[in-house]
């Protein structure tokens, strides 16, 4: 089944048409976007890093895990409305981008290991889960947020 | 010689022509620019969020400071390095962009804040390490800091948009 037809739907939402009409919206949107990619880069950063051994080693994982959450939170819901604002602006164009589907696709393997296995690791007793896992557990984070981050960027290439 | 005579004459060096003409090379570096946000950024505003007591509010600030400031430093000279680059690459034009203009006084503001923090209330953190909730002028350093740079952001990715170049 192909999706076009969706994307042809939303194509014609009212929403999209005044983000295209609009000559400071589309920018404003990449402008919150990129605040929010800050934001979510510093919290899941932080963590991974320290899950690494870096940064701020000297305390513990869980509790710089449960400070950051929030903001981790508040990022992602940033960056999910900003997103979809502007992909109501150009879902055609996106359907046929190489890198949105990249993007896409990296998304739902980001957030739900970020939400799963990710915050069981950042909640459980550091003693249980030794240094192999964590590390892992912070390679795999890194790694699926890029493949967003560098997808995200490439759309613009395209 | 005038400033836009030095972009100009740079703007015809092998290098920046080549770099300009590149199908890989620019975009790269737009990538890496962008994305090295998240290392600089993203950890500075957490270390603005521990001054404002926003977040790690049980974090001795200086821990904050001496643990996060070297891979702050490191992802403000990949944008530094990224950002040299990409201006290398087209400069009359990027001199002559707005928003070009307005990110560069707005990074020197953001510059003089972190100088005035660190050579100022920051000295005297022993007094205030521990705080939740750090002292006025410490919360209305990271605010700044937090608003300037979200500001060079803006300007930053505004720069593609050339409203009011003699192109536009």
């Amino acid at each position: 089944m192909s999706l076009l037809p969706f994307f042809g739907w939303v194509q014609d939402l009212r929403v999209g048409e005044t983000i295209r009409g609009s000559l400071w919206m589309f920018p404003a949107l990449e402008s919150l976007h990129l605040l929010g990619l800050a934001v979510i880069g510093g919290a899941i950063l932080l963590v991974d890093m320290r899950l690494f051994g870096l940064g701020l080693s000297g305390q513990p994982v869980r509790s710089l895990a449960r400070d950051v959450q929030p903001w981790l939170i508040g990022g992602i819901l940033a960056m999910l409305l900003s997103g979809a604002l502007l992909f109501t602006s150009e879902p055609i164009k996106c359907y046929h981008i190489t890198a949105f589907w990249v993007k896409m696709t990296f998304l739902p393997f980001a957030i739900a290991f970020t939400f799963t296995i990710r915050r069981k690791v950042t909640m459980a007793d550091e003693r249980k889960i030794g240094p192999v896992w964590s590390r892992l557990v912070a390679i795999v984070s890194v790694g699926l947020w890029s493949g967003v981050g560098i997808g995200g960027r490439w759309i613009g290439f395209s | 010689m005038s400033f836009l005579g030095f972009c100009e004459w740079l703007g015809n060096t092998r290098g920046s022509v080549a770099l300009h003409g590149s199908l890989r090379a620019y975009p790269i570096l737009e990538s890496t620019h962008v994305l090295a946000l998240c290392l600089f950024l993203g950890l500075a505003v957490m270390f603005d969020l521990r001054l404002v007591g926003a977040a790690m509010r049980q974090v001795p600030v200086s821990q904050v400071a001496q643990r996060l400031l070297p891979w702050i430093v490191a992802g403000f000279a990949v944008m530094v390095i990224t950002g040299a680059l990409l201006f290398y690459g087209i400069p009359v034009k990027t001199y002559q962009n707005v928003f070009f203009r307005a990110k560069m006084i707005l990074l020197f503001l953001a510059g003089l804040n972190a100088l005035v923090f660190h050579a100022g209330i920051y000295r005297r953190v022993t007094a205030w390490d521990l705080d939740p909730r750090p002292p006025l002028a410490a919360r209305i350093a990271g605010f700044a800091s937090l608003v300037f740079w979200s500001l060079v952001v803006v300007a930053g990715r505004m720069i593609a948009y050339d409203w009011f170049g003699e192109s536009a």
